[in-house]
This record gives C-alpha cells, structure tokens and sequence, in this order.
C-alpha cells in the first residue's frame, strides 16, 4: 500500500458532455486544493474519486486501493459531499451514528466515535435534533462531522466552507490544518481561495474539464512565466529601492505600501531579482526588514491561469 | 477438483461476518425508515381495506352456520383478486420502488454508496428490508382478515379452523403473499434501477399479470401470479370480466410453483446486483 492518489488518465462524459479529459495526478499527503470556475470538473473529480460516478476511461486509486472496493476503501476516505441533502426524519446524533455502524464498529465504539466528531464540529446541543431543523452552518457541520468521525486517512472535502459563518470558518480552518499536520490527504474544493490557500500545500487548477496545472503553489506560480512575479518588501527607503531595482533588474511595476513602509516590485526574473536585493541591502543604503511573494498564491495563480471569467488564459 | 478448491478457498476468505453485520444493520436503518413513515399511510390504507370491510361485515351482519363457505369463498376471492392483483402488487410497488430510485429522488443515496459497505449488501439489505416491511404489514392484514371472518360464527368457526381445513388454509394464503412480496418487490426493485419513472414498467408489468393465462406456456412460466395460482387452496369460480384473470391454467405442483417463484426472485435479485454495481449518482439528472 503506497500513500498516493492516483488518477491515471482519467476521463468522464456525461453522454456527450465533457465532465473532466485525461487527467493524469499524482497527489501526495498534505492539503491539496482543487481550484476552478464553476462547472470546471471539480466535484466530478471528487466524485470519480469515490467512486459515486465511474470513469469513461482510466483508473484511480487512493493509496493502492480502487474506489469499487468499498469495504477497505471508505474504511480509509471520508467524503463531505456538497450535496445538502439527507436521509428523511433523521437526527444528527443517528446520521453520524449509522455510519459509524455500518463500518462494523460495536455501539459503545460507534458512541464513543459519534459523540467524539460531533463535540468536534460544536454541535452537542443539536445532535439530537433532526436534521431538517438545522441551518445551512450546521447541516455543513453534521456532514463534516459524519465524514471525519471514522478517523480516516483520507478527507475529500467539496466546497466544505459553504454557509459558515466567519467563526466556523476559522474554526473548520483549524482542523484541516490540523488533520494535514497528522499527515493525512485533505483534498479541498473551495471558491473561498484567500483561506483555503493559507493552509494548501498544493494546488490542482481545473477548467473545462482540463487539467491546467498542478503543484506546489509557489512552483506552480513561478512556472506562470508571462506573468512577472510581484514581491513585497519591507524597507526603511520604498523610492530609492524601486528606482535602483528599476535599473539594475527588469521590474515593470512598483507600488508603493499603504503605510509607506514598503513596496510592492514586479520583475520578470525572479531569480536576478533576489540577487540584485541582497546587493542592495549589503551596500546598506537601505535597510531591508522584510521581502514575501505577493502574488504566490492560490488566488493570484487562478486569476493568472484561468481568469476572471473562467476562461483559461 | 483444483477450481472447486480454488472457489472453497476465495469464498473462505471473504469477511462474511463483517458482511453480516453490515447486512443487519443496514436492514435495521431501512425498516426503521419504511415501516414508520408518513408516505406509507397509503400502503397501509392498501392492506387493511379489506379488513376494515370485513370488520363491518362481522359486525353489521348476522352470521349463519351454512355461510361458512361461501365466506370461505368470498375470503379466498378478496386474496387472490385483491390482495394479489392489487394490494400487494401496488403495496410492494410502493415500498420496493423507494429503496433506491426514492432515494435517487430524495437525493440520499450517496450517504450509503459512501460507507464502507459493498453495494451489493447494500442492495440485499434494503430488499430484505423492504420485504420485511411488506410482509409485515400483509400477512398481519391476511391474518386479520381470517380471523374476522371466522370470528363471527363462534364454534363452528373455531371448529372449521382448528378442526377442519381452515389452519391449512391459511398457512397457505400467508405462504402466498410472502411468495407475493418476494416476488414482485424483486421485480420491482429491478425496475426502479433500471428506470428513472419505473410506473410505465409497472403498468406493463400489471397487464402481463392479467394476459399471463393465455399466453404459452413458456411465458406464463415469467410470471408471479402464475406461481401464486398454482398455490390457491381455495378455487373461486369466477364470472364475467374476472373470468380472464382466474383462466385454468397447465396444472404445477405446489412445490414447483415455490421454487419456481425462488428462482425468478434469485435470478431478478442477480441481475439488481449487476447493475448496482455501475450505479451512478447523478442527482441532476434525477
């Protein structure tokens, strides 16, 4: 048993109606975000992933073992699906219990894993409520609640930020980071970018059914060469450094930080751009406190690669 | 020699406890969810019509020794012009129909396909359930419906019961609807795996039923209500438009006609295995 997902030429139509085209992948432990417009293929990747839909073509396996083995597989994946919808008339306490159950687990076993996922997601008070009386928040919850309960290895999360308020966003944040520290697969759709991305250790951009690039963020961004990289620096003097980068490397754009403190570089060449900054701060005429990607994220790369509109550049 | 080893040895391996217990639980889930349900009020209201108007009869109407067989007649028609042709067949439509493509509909199948249960126990489970549910509330409505008849003639109902051919009878009306229930929620399940809308395969379904007796015998062979025939312990003779559906057909025993009526289930059963096996969810489509 290896510890990768697998998608090995994977291909999906609906009758005539292109869902994703060859997508090979190769995605290790760690967070991963599945990046793209609407309609793009991600919750179909998800879905041929677990096995809800089949593949016109190609194989996948997650950690060695195919989807249509559903005893060892679901054994090992969770799946919070973005379907909001559930069994008729049943509680939050019996949705998460009954799955539990059907892994064979005992009833004090099933109990004790319930009550644990259930306190997990903050939703003791209402576990014993049906369903249909829940919020948009809280049926997200009992989803995710129902999908970690079992300890699996693997989390395939789509859209799992949907209808959470700022606080439960944060807290859901908290475990994914958290989960991917243990060293479990998180597989994450979101269109919320900004805070999927502080946590991502890899990124997979989709559109079209295509698959557009896939990676590291920052690999991924310094492959996106038609588009200069923005830097951040954090120095004493913002004007004379931008007027000595403007000459020495080829920047296109400076901008100046809010708080004058900073500013905001465009280069072409990363790599000669860094070089002529430790120059620059080793002369000493400016002190530099401080230099970040500006523009290595998650976001930036979905506006660079696919684009306001959807439409791959 | 070596194969048979071979078959003995994959079959040992395979985790049949796990499945069992995955197996009952899943049945638990199901008849929890069927059995006590709001929908299923107009299945209830199928099985216990007969009942409830056999229960005026008891009550209204004044009860001669010398009635006893036509009563016996008129019971033995309410089951097998009722109950079989109508009550179960539309009953088991109802309950066997919702296991899957009711969830397709309701969109919650996925919860199941998600769990660590293959979907072939899944599939075994929720017929299980689903006959459970159906025999439970037929045979307890056949049940009531015997007694309420006999009921009303004290003694001699009580003697032509325990002393004469009416415990038969009756074992062989509650064998008929669980043979009735097997059957058609078999069909049924397969039809609503196969089908989005699985009424216009119902209806075909319901008038092969009723031409069942004049087609060769081969066809009549692909039928439930030929097996139940064959099992009837009381003729009627019928007239008129009934005639059609009571035609005498080529004799079967009784136990061919039950394991005939196995096997149709088994084969059905099979073949909604197969197919589970490639079912997707495509809820938008639904």
């Amino acid at each position: 048993m290896n510890d990768l997902i697998v998608f090995n030429n994977v291909s999906k139509f609906y009758g005539e109606v292109l869902g994703v085209n060859q997508i090979s992948l190769t995605i290790p432990p760690g967070i991963t975000t599945l990046v793209g417009p609407n309609g793009s293929g991600k919750t179909t990747l998800m879905n041929l992933l677990t096995g809800l839909v089949q593949p016109s073509s190609g194989s996948i396996s997650v950690m060695g073992i195919s989807p249509q083995d559903a005893t060892d597989f679901f054994r090992n994946v969770g799946y919070c699906t973005q379907f909001d919808f559930f069994p008729r008339g049943i509680t939050g306490w019996q949705f998460v219990l009954d799955g539990l159950r059907l892994h064979g687990m005992s009833q004090v076993e099933a109990t004790r894993l319930a009550s644990e996922s259930i306190e997990r997601m903050h939703l003791g008070d209402a576990a014993h409520r049906k369903i249909e009386g829940y919020s948009k928040g809280m049926r997200q919850k009992i989803r995710l609640a129902q999908a970690i309960a079992h300890h699996p290895k693997v989390l395939v999360l789509d859209e799992p930020l949907n209808g959470l308020d700022p606080m439960a966003r944060a807290e859901s944040m908290a475990l994914f980071e958290e989960l991917g520290r243990q060293g479990m697969h998180l597989l994450i759709s979101s269109h919320i970018l900004d805070e999927v991305d502080r946590i991502s250790d890899r990124v997979v951009l989709i559109t079209g059914g295509y698959l557009i690039a896939e990676g590291n963020i920052h690999q991924v961004r310094q492959e996106v060469h038609e588009k200069p990289m923005q830097v951040l620096i954090r120095c004493d003097r913002p004007e004379v450094l931008a007027s000595k980068m403007f000459a020495l490397n080829h920047c296109v754009e400076a901008r100046l930080h809010a708080d004058g403190r900073g500013v905001f570089l465009r280069t072409g060449d990363i790599d000669q751009f860094y070089s002529i900054l430790n120059e620059i701060g080793s002369e000493g005429v400016v002190r530099i406190d401080a230099v970040a990607p500006a523009d290595d994220n998650a976001n930036a790369i979905y506006q660079y690669l696919i684009g306001p509109d959807g439409s791959a550049s | 020699m070596r194969q048979t080893k071979s078959l003995r040895g994959t079959l040992g391996q395979q985790p049949w406890a796990l499945w069992w217990t995955q197996g009952r639980r899943l049945t638990g889930i199901e008849v929890r969810r069927n059995l006590f349900s709001w929908k299923a009020l107009w299945i209830y209201a199928l099985a216990f019509i007969p009942t409830a108007i056999i229960l005026a009869h008891a009550l209204v109407d004044i009860h001669r020794v010398s009635a006893i067989d036509e009563d016996t007649n008129v019971l033995a028609g309410i089951i097998q012009l009722y109950y079989i042709r109508l009550g179960v067949f539309f009953g088991c439509l109802g309950i066997f129909t919702r296991l899957i493509r009711g969830e397709m509909v309701e969109r919650s199948l996925h919860f199941y396909l998600l769990s660590p249960v293959r979907r072939e126990i899944l599939l075994l489970s929720k017929f299980v359930a689903g006959s459970i549910a159906a025999l439970l509330l037929f045979v307890t409505a056949i049940v009531a419906d015997f007694v309420l008849i006999y009921a009303p003639f004290g003694a001699a109902g009580r003697d032509y019961i325990f002393n004469g051919p009416g415990l038969g009878q009756l074992e062989a009306y509650v064998a008929i609807i669980i043979l009735a229930c097997l059957g058609y929620g078999s069909v049924f399940l397969l039809l609503s795996i196969m089908f989005r809308n699985p009424i216009p395969g119902a209806i075909i379904l319901l008038g092969w039923e009723a031409i069942n007796p004049i087609l060769p015998s081969l066809l009549q062979r692909l039928s439930v209500a030929f097996y139940l025939r064959h099992l009837m312990p009381v003729e009627i003779g019928a007239q008129g438009l009934f005639a059609l559906l009571t035609v005498k057909t080529e004799p079967v025993s009784a136990g061919l006609a039950t394991l005939g009526l196995f096997l149709l289930t088994a084969a059905v059963l099979v073949f909604c295995c197969l197919r589970i096996r490639t079912l997707e969810i495509r809820y938008t489509t639904e």
